[in-house]
């Protein structure tokens, strides 16, 4: 068997590389992609937590979190559509609307 | 009627208020018939009061009333309270008979005046707080009157208003006064604290009764005497009086000659219980008294104003004044008090015609020649002159001699010293005056020259009854060599102060007034050989010792002196005090916190970048701190 | 538990009056300017009467609050708790008087928004009769808080050049003290909960329990900082020459004649008796910071360029006065201090009118600009004369009446600093003397052909009242005096140190107070 750690080095290193690759990103559509991949990587950590419980807590949540995913990522990417619209841009360091 | 000397005070304060609200509608004649008329009638209220007292037995006690219990807090008790006891009486008849006949002058003196109601609107205003002052048996209430006179006399000094020196002048009488005041009122705090009552019965009782410590009632005595070098003009607080000469000539005669000035004088003796209890306290007034007298005649010898000579005569005699009361002699100093008004007011008077025949002249070196052509004017100066010397038989004569007999037998042999060389002095600055206006030729400008016509009869009606009084009042008050029942005054107050004059032998007496004559004859005398008979003398005085000279017309540069020790830095003090302090520190210290409230802003501001990033940063960071919280 | 006069809520009546007539007024259609003024003018004078009604009514023998009015409000011990006595009465009947007078001064003054103007006076009003008569410390605060805000707009929108900036210094520094006393009064309300077990903010209920002296020395500074700032007492006070300058003259008006009562009250009414000990510990030092007023006060308002900031001054160096005398803790002290309240009201009222009055015809401030004003304007000269010599304790008018009683008593307490105080006689006569002669006498200087007209008679309708008033208290103050003795007893009785308060206690403590010389033995 696979043990459950390996299962959470990899969803930590994920968690990781979403959070570098968000910072580091320029553009806002792969910061969003960043986000997912940080989503996902949440999501295998309760995979893994719910196996070896034998309860189906764990998977529950994936689903939840797989759909409100999705309907977030319609939102995100329509807003990011007009942005680009209004803006011309959508590199993150153009959109300074709320700089004090 | 003596029942009613309580209305003495408010008939002249009644015509006051009507004169103020609607004197101007009423006509001139009727304006000074009512302010005249008014004052008259406290006369006659005097006059009938003194009647009582002296048909009165020895047990009964002085007419006293009550009219308001005005103030009441706790242990703090004044009233509206009137006393009418011999002192009072004798000032009572100062002020209303010396009022009323300066009333009288007015109304010719100041015909042609624009603001002739409110002239005597205040007039009248003056003659009702003096009377408050002096028939009140509380000190708070006599201080209202003490204040009120002030009052009154910065608003008569300053009645041409629109001339800058006549309103500096009003200005600086009334704050040097208030200088005195406050002294007055430290005074007051202490004796009501300590005595527990404001009653001047209860006040003079004091010292005996054990409730006042030999130390304190000297304080005491000593502060109320400060207030009184205040509104009697003498060292250290006598400078606002001659420049008080910038007000009508008639003021100075009644303010600044007969009564207000002499207030202090009356206060020192109706509390001379607490004088005669402190040898030191009533020390610092008879020498402050007689440096005065004598500082003041200097002078006096140099001045070119008619009216500034008599100021600086005014200080110096009521020098004397409290020099008399100094040495436990109060009935003398009142003696020299009542004939001092009379002959001082009617050589003020009697200079207001002169000016008012000049055309306005006060300037003595662009008169002369006089003598002829003002015959009534010249014969009652001269009769004042006489008697403000001390030239015998007239009043001034006997009251000085009092004094200084009295300075003598206490063994006071330098007081009576300067006492003496005063007398000179006085005589001849006098004389002086005399001899420069109304002898020799006429010295004035051409304008001058128009034909000069003696005053009116208003205004010469009052100055030959004066005059009668002037020569004559002195007989009231004889001194000891005549029998001790003819000092008719002395006894009329016997009890009324705590007098403690001691009389020497008559053959003593004689000599002592001999020498007093004999002085002034001496000054009067070099004033003829000065003035009359050599008159390059002066001027070659001034040469020969010019900085005597220039010391003595600068009035010691005492004015000069207070501007730049106290005025002046206390205004530059303050101002830069309100720059430096004020402004720049405390208004610095709060304009700085807001400042450093809006800094503090600003640099927080830089956390606003506006980048999502930085906002993410912030997420995480917060994220991981909360996370290590929880598992650590 | 109420007692109303003819049944009615008359303390309520005078406090929200003027609140009715605001919200009222806020209905009138602008554009009619002289129908706003009419009804402001009317629903103040309304409310003047009414304060009559409570002054008649008032009997003043037990020195306990009368008219009390309480009701149930927020819960908790925040109750509507109303009532006057001895020590208010006379403030409130200040504050409803002048309102009407400084009014009939804007007049003409104003002619910008006068709707918005008469509005926020009327709030204004409410706000300091609030203060007076709140018996619950909760309400104190609020209305203390409320009669700001009326306060921020009439400077700041009808005030001089520099209103902005005198309006927010004003504002936030005198809130600044009020958020300290807010977290003392959180911090009182705890703690009486924690001793009796029952919530209450009645003043009289939090006075009677004792708390331990270092809780005591805490709050009474807290409180201390909001008074003294509002006093103002040296040296918190540079907030107010540029408040009284910039603002219009009837703001002008009340600011001095009422508000700055306040901090003082505040002090009689609150910070001495709740913190009796700390009280006594601070007064020392407190009663110097007040002379030192007095003196500085005297000093500054000798050169100022401008009238309205001398009288500024003025204020300064009189505030001192008075505190001096609350300071002193003793009777006749504290009674010549509420009279020298009234007195001030009246005659730093009756000197801004009068300034107004100058700046309406030549429209400076500045006494460099005046000259020989009395030439011209002989009415408006006497009537500035008496207001003056009111300020400067003339005997005869009420200053002195006032001021004799402070020294008095200040006298009692320290005589060093009574004879540093009786200084201000010789400032007072100074600086108010100087004005006058620079201004009304000397040469004319008049900035047009008749612009110095003589007063007219609305001007004379808000001036006479105040000078008669000055003789009438000057000669009778015994009218005023009387109805304050219980109280005044009362207040210095609470003032006693407690004995052997260590730490709160669940009782009141025992009467054991030494009998003092009350007036309740006269009359």
């Amino acid at each position: 068997m696979i043990p459950p750690a390996a299962f959470f080095i990899l969803a930590a290193l994920l968690f990781v590389l979403g959070v570098v690759a968000f910072f580091v990103k320029k553009d806002l559509l792969t910061q969003f992609m960043a986000v997912e991949v940080m989503l996902n990587a949440g999501n295998l950590a309760f995979l893994a937590l719910s196996r070896p419980a034998g309860r189906p807590d764990g998977q529950a949540v994936v689903l939840f979190v797989i759909t409100v995913a999705a309907a977030e990522a319609v939102i995100g990417l329509a807003i990011i559509v007009l942005v680009f619209r209004q803006r011309k841009s959508i590199r993150t360091d153009d959109l300074k609307g709320l700089k004090g | 009627m003596a029942g009613l000397f309580w209305l003495i005070p408010l008939i002249p304060g009644a015509s006051s208020l009507v004169l103020l609200l609607a004197g101007r509608r009423l006509g001139r004649s009727r304006v000074a018939a009512l302010a005249s008329g008014a004052v008259l009638a406290s006369l006659l209220l005097s006059i009938a009061g003194l009647l009582a007292l002296l048909g009165r037995g020895a047990e009964a006690a002085a007419p006293s009333k009550m009219l308001l219990p005005w103030i009441a807090s706790g242990s703090f008790e004044a009233s509206l309270a009137f006393r009418f006891d011999e002192l009072a009486a004798v000032m009572s008849l100062v002020v209303t008979g010396v009022g009323f006949l300066i009333h009288v002058y007015s109304a010719g003196y100041m015909a042609g005046d624009e603001g002739y109601a409110r002239y005597f609107a205040f007039l009248n205003l003056f003659t009702f707080f003096m009377l408050i002052l002096v028939l009140a048996s509380d000190i708070v209430l006599m201080f209202v009157g003490w204040e009120g006179v002030g009052l009154c006399s910065y608003l008569l000094i300053g009645f041409w208003f629109d001339r800058p020196a006549a309103s500096k002048a009003g200005l600086k009488a009334f704050l040097v006064n208030r200088v005195g005041d406050a002294a007055f009122i430290v005074a007051i705090l202490i004796l009501l604290s300590t005595v527990g009552s404001a009653g001047l019965a209860a006040i003079n009782a004091a010292p005996a009764a054990g409730l006042l410590s030999p130390g304190l009632v000297t304080l005491v005595a000593i502060l109320f005497f400060v207030g009184a070098t205040g509104k009697s003009a003498q060292i250290p607080l006598y400078v606002w009086l001659p420049d008080a000469m910038e007000g009508p000539t008639p003021v100075s005669a009644l303010i600044h000659a007969a009564t207000m000035v002499t207030a202090g004088v009356y206060m020192v003796c109706r509390l001379s219980g607490l004088y005669a209890a402190s040898v030191a306290a009533s020390s610092v007034v008879a020498w402050v008294g007689a440096l005065t007298a004598v500082f003041a005649a200097t002078m006096a010898l140099v001045q070119n104003d008619i009216k500034r000579v008599l100021a600086y005569s005014t200080i110096s005699q009521i020098g004397y004044m409290f020099l008399g009361c100094g040495v436990g002699a109060y009935a003398a100093g009142l003696f020299h008090l009542v004939t001092h008004a009379f002959f001082k007011s009617l050589l003020f008077l009697a200079a207001g015609s002169v000016i008012h025949a000049l055309g306005g002249e006060q300037d003595m070196r662009r008169m002369g020649g006089l003598r002829k052509r003002l015959p009534v004017t010249f014969p009652v100066f001269l009769i004042g002159a006489l008697a403000i010397s001390g030239i015998p038989f007239l009043s001034g004569f006997f009251s000085k001699d009092a004094i200084l007999t009295a300075a003598y037998a206490g063994g006071r042999y330098v007081l009576y010293g300067l006492g003496l060389a005063g007398a000179a002095l006085t005589a001849f600055y006098m004389f002086r005056l005399i001899y420069l206006a109304f002898y020799g030729v006429a010295r004035g400008t051409p304008e001058a020259e128009r034909p000069i016509h003696e005053s009116p009869r208003v205004m010469t009606a009052p100055l030959v009854v004066l005059a009668v009084f002037s020569a004559l009042a002195g007989f009231v008050g004889l001194p000891a060599y005549f029998g001790r029942r003819a000092d008719l005054f002395g006894r009329f107050l016997e009890g009324a102060t705590a007098e403690a004059a001691r009389h020497p032998a008559p053959s003593i007496e004689v000599v002592l007034a001999a020498a007093a004559v004999l002085s002034a004859l001496l000054g009067l005398g070099l004033a003829f050989v000065f003035y009359r008979r050599s008159p390059d003398i002066p001027g070659r005085l001034t040469l020969r010792f010019p900085a005597v000279y220039r010391l003595l017309v600068g009035k010691y540069f005492v004015d000069e002196a207070y501007e730049a020790v106290v005025v002046r830095p206390l205004v530059r003090g303050s101002e830069r005090i309100h720059e430096r302090f004020d402004l720049a520190v405390i208004d610095g210290a709060l304009d700085g916190s807001a400042a450093a409230a809006g800094l503090a802003g600003k640099g927080l501001n830089v956390l606003q970048s506006g980048l999502l990033r930085d906002y993410a940063l912030a997420f995480l960071l917060g994220a991981v701190i909360f996370l290590g919280f929880l598992l650590i | 538990m109420s007692d109303f006069a003819a049944g009615l809520p008359i303390v309520s009546i005078v406090t929200f009056l003027p609140l009715a007539g605001a919200v009222l007024l806020v209905f009138l259609r602008e554009g009619e300017g002289k129908a706003v003024r009419a009804v402001a003018l009317g629903v103040s004078l309304l409310t003047f009467a009414a304060a009559i009604v409570l002054f008649s009514g008032f009997s003043g023998a037990s020195g306990l609050p009368e008219f009390v009015e309480r009701a149930s409000w927020l819960g908790r011990g925040l109750d509507y708790h109303v009532g006057v006595d001895g020590i208010s009465l006379f403030l409130v009947l200040l504050a409803a008087f002048l309102t009407p007078l400084a009014l009939l001064a804007a007049w003409r003054a104003i002619d910008d928004r006068v709707k918005e103007f008469s509005v926020f006076m009327l709030l204004l009003e409410t706000g300091m009769i609030g203060v007076f008569v709140s018996l619950n410390l909760f309400l104190f605060y609020v209305f203390w808080e409320a009669m700001l805000i009326p306060m921020y707009f009439l400077i700041g929108i009808w005030g001089g050049r520099r209103r902005v900036y005198a309006t927010m210094k004003f504002v936030l520094f005198t809130m600044f003290g009020s958020l300290l006393m807010l977290v003392a009064i959180f911090v009182l309300h705890h703690a009486y909960y924690q001793a009796t077990g029952s919530y209450s903010l009645a003043i009289t209920d939090l006075a009677a329990a004792p708390l331990a002296p270092g809780l005591q020395t805490w709050l009474f500074l807290a409180f201390a900082l909001a008074f003294a700032i509002k006093i103002p007492l040296f040296p918190l006070h540079t907030w107010l020459p540029d408040a009284h300058v910039e603002a219009p003259t009837a703001g002008s008006v009340l600011l001095a004649a009422v508000l700055l009562k306040m901090g003082a009250y505040g002090f009689i009414r609150l910070g001495l008796p709740l913190f009796p000990t700390a009280a006594a510990a601070f007064a020392p030092a407190l009663s110097i910071l007040a002379v030192v007023g007095v003196v500085y006060g005297g000093l500054m308002a000798l050169v100022q360029k401008d009238m309205k900031s001398l009288v500024a001054y003025s204020s300064v160096s009189h505030m001192g006065l008075i505190m001096l005398a609350v300071f002193s803790l003793n009777f006749e002290a504290t009674e010549g201090a509420l009279y020298q309240m009234l007195n001030h009201g009246l005659s730093t009222g009756a000197l801004f009118l009068c300034v107004g009055i100058l700046y309406e015809r030549t429209h400076t401030r500045l006494v460099a600009d005046h000259g020989g004003a009395a030439a011209r304007m002989p009415v408006f000269g006497g009537l500035f004369l008496v207001s003056m010599l009111s300020s400067a304790g003339l005997p005869g008018l009420n200053g002195f009446v006032g001021e004799i009683l402070c020294f008095f008593g200040i006298f009692k307490a320290n005589r060093v600093l009574a004879a540093l105080a009786v200084s201000t006689v010789i400032l007072s006569a100074a600086y108010l003397l100087w004005l006058y002669r620079r201004v009304m006498h000397g040469p004319l200087k008049e900035p047009g052909e008749g612009a110095l007209r003589d007063v007219d008679r609305r001007e004379l309708a808000y001036l006479v009242p105040l000078i008669v008033l000055m003789v009438f208290m000057g000669l009778f103050p015994g009218t005023f005096l009387r109805k304050m003795d219980a109280s005044v007893s009362r207040h210095i009785r609470s003032l006693r140190p407690e004995p052997a308060a260590v730490s709160m206690i669940g009782k009141p403590p025992a009467a054991s107070v030494k009998p003092g010389r009350t007036a309740e033995s006269e009359r």
